[in-house]
């Protein structure tokens, strides 16, 4: 287990350290990257983009410049290039918004895709199947900037039923903190719960071939404990670990799309905004946060993964 | 015996709808077992013993599936019975043992916890109630330090244990009846030979009866009262072991008898094999069903040959075969042992 972590964690950071650099290497070779002619001003001259210049360090070669960076992004000093915000300090305000909306979502798409992929695997071939089959490539084909803005649309604006995108924090108003996450909530799971209830369909179908499952049904057990104890759970199995590698990538990045839809001014939104502007430290900083908590979330799916499945503990070697 | 048997299968037809016809995997199939007897049905691949086998259980009902006939146990019709009525039935009165133990346990759950809910499936029983049989069970079957191998889990195991675990496990109710299908086949032979004594046991302790399903005939003869030997769907010889074994009647048993190798004679330069391959069920051919791989088809064989007993000293041994016994008799010793055919002598 020991090694197990401090493997873990060395190729954890090799990851981050590769994409500091990756990110930092697009940001330098970029056109109009250039953060001193973007400070300077419309009009600038060339003695007042010389001397930001000078005074940011960005006449360092790269390699100290990438230096300084990583170190004023660990020691909390890192700033905006163009309006002096504390990155850090935007991250932690975005994140309880992040993670709202992930793990409201997450749980949504994983009980929703259950739901629907075992009744779509038992009902196989029946109209029912089929119907799923039609919804869950719907769903898979939505655009989520589409879906989000057509919900925000016709429910939110139209019929006023949701309010119009923003976010309420929990703590001033629980039930206004859910009235304004239920749309953004859906928005983000559609193609999931599709994709999701796919996978389980087609994975049920395999394990109900099974051998075990001729077991248990030659044991007598009813239909309902076959499906349930031996076949789902199995069957749960890989889509337990894609729920935990899905919800490390979208805290990480995935929920952009869903944020900025929905103002609700959380990481991803202010990546998508720093992006835009070409402003290195905060897209540094997200990034890196992304990548952590995408490696962060593959380490849990194999603790998970063991823990689910007797035969991984077995070839890890613990006997 | 009609009367006194525990199961009686009369006329079983199991056909399943495929993309590419109708496969008629069982055709007609009669048995009948008594009490506490070991019945063997042989043969080789898809010849439809393993349906046969699932079909008494209710396991190869499905929408694709087609069964006729009877199968009288115990005063039901296993055939004809509701899904609910076979629930009771499957695990309880009649048990089944698999092929292949490795993937025949579920692999998320302990050994014990399997034991258990096949238990609590039929029974009112606490769980350590339970549980204590599971472990009785385990120990009952050979299985050292059963406390621990019930909390195990399946790949824990090795394949025999497995297999014994398996065992146990259809033991726990104490079933009048134990399907077997192929419960050696995939175990080393040391292994196997360990698991038939433990069959045999069973068989002669409890007075269990068991319905084997194997290819191998050599195990055939180590446990077996009396055997059914099917070919393409339907059977082709049935008899009592010592009957088939010394006087087999049908050239199909013959080519299945041939093809053992035998430690007590000299090892022939080839082991010997049936020529050819089964036929299609999707289309099975007129008239005897072995006559396209039969060295001794002559032309009463493309009509269909009844099962029914040709020997005037044993009514019980049937086969589907028109040559007349004596004739039989001279054509199936091939330099003293039987066999389907002389190998160079005949061809």
């Amino acid at each position: 287990m020991a090694r197990f972590a401090l493997r873990r964690l060395l190729s954890m950071l090799l990851v981050l350290f590769a994409v500091s650099v990756l990110v930092f290497l697009i940001f330098n070779v970029l056109p109009g990257g250039d953060p001193a002619v973007r400070m300077a001003g419309k009009v600038p001259t060339e003695t007042q983009v010389e001397a930001i210049r000078v005074e940011w360090g960005f006449d360092e070669p790269l390699h100290v410049q990438y230096a300084t960076m990583m170190e004023k992004l660990f020691t909390g000093d890192m700033v905006s290039y163009l309006n002096g915000q504390d990155v850090v300090e935007e991250i932690w305000r975005g994140l309880p918004r992040t993670f709202a909306l992930a793990l409201g979502a997450g749980i949504i798409w994983l009980v929703f895709a259950i739901a629907l992929g075992l009744y779509s695997a038992v009902r196989a071939g029946g109209l029912s199947d089929r119907l799923l089959t039609v919804l869950a490539l719907i769903g898979i084909s939505m655009p989520v900037f589409w879906v989000g803005a057509m919900l925000l649309y016709y429910l939110g604006y139209k019929a006023g039923i949701f309010p119009n995108g923003g976010y309420v924090e929990f703590l001033e108003s629980p039930t206004q903190w859910l009235w304004h996450m239920v749309l953004p909530w859906f928005t983000l799971s559609i193609l999931f719960i599709g994709f999701y209830s796919r996978v389980l369909r087609s994975d049920i179908l395999e394990t109900m071939n099974e051998d075990y499952v001729r077991t248990a049904r030659a044991k007598g057990l009813s239909e309902r404990r076959v499906i349930v104890h031996h076949v789902l759970r199995n069957s749960l199995i890989p889509l337990i670990t894609l729920w935990g590698l899905d919800f490390g990538a979208v805290i990480g990045g995935g929920a952009i799309l869903t944020e900025a839809v929905f103002n609700l001014q959380g990481v991803g939104q202010y990546a998508a905004e720093s992006i835009d502007q070409l402003d290195l430290p905060p897209v540094m900083a997200v990034t890196m946060f992304g990548a952590f908590f995408i490696v962060v979330f593959n380490t849990v799916v194999d603790i998970a993964y063991a823990a689910l499945d007797p035969r991984i503990r077995f070839e890890g070697g613990r006997r | 015996m009609a009367g006194s048997a525990l199961l009686d299968v009369r006329d079983l037809s199991v056909s399943f709808a495929t993309e590419g016809g109708v496969v008629r995997a069982v055709d007609g199939v009669d048995f009948e077992l008594a009490p506490g007897e070991v019945l063997a049905i042989v043969g080789e691949s898809g010849c439809g013993k393993s349906a046969t086998a699932l079909t008494l259980l209710g396991l190869s009902r499905g929408p694709n599936a087609t069964i006729g006939g009877t199968a009288g146990f115990a005063g039901i019709d296993l055939l004809a019975a509701g899904e609910e009525e076979m629930r009771r039935i499957r695990g309880d009165r009649i048990a089944m043992v698999f092929q292949d133990p490795m993937t025949s346990f579920n692999p998320v759950h302990r050994i014990g916890r399997q034991l258990v809910e096949q238990i609590r499936a039929h029974r009112e029983v606490s769980a350590a109630e339970a549980r204590a049989r599971a472990v009785e069970l385990l120990d009952a079957v050979g299985i050292p330090d059963p406390e621990a191998r019930a909390a195990s889990y399946p790949h824990e195991l090795s394949g025999g244990m497995r297999q014994r675990a398996m065992i146990a496990m259809a033991l726990s109710l104490e079933p009048d009846l134990l399907i077997a299908d192929e419960p050696t086949t995939a175990l080393d032979v040391t292994i196997q030979a360990q698991i038939i004594e433990l069959l045999r046991e069973l068989n002669r302790e409890r007075g269990l009866a068991i319905l084997l399903i194997t290819h191998d005939i050599g195990v055939v003869a180590e446990i077996a009262d009396r055997v059914a030997v099917m070919y393409a769907g339907e059977i082709v010889e049935r008899g009592a072991i010592d009957e088939v074994f010394y006087d087999p009647q049908h050239p199909y048993t013959w080519g299945l008898l041939g093809s053992v190798t035998r430690i007590d004679r000299p090892r022939p330069p080839r082991l010997p094999q049936i020529a050819g391959a089964p036929p299609s069920l999707v289309d099975p051919p007129s008239g005897c069903r072995f006559r396209s791989r039969c060295p001794h088809a002559f032309e009463r064989c493309p009509r269909h040959p009844g099962l029914d007993p040709r020997l005037a000293e044993s009514v019980d041994h049937v086969d589907r075969c028109w040559l007349p016994p004596e004739e039989k008799r001279r054509r199936r010793q091939v330099g003293g042992i039987i066999a389907l055919e002389g190998g160079e002598e005949t061809r």
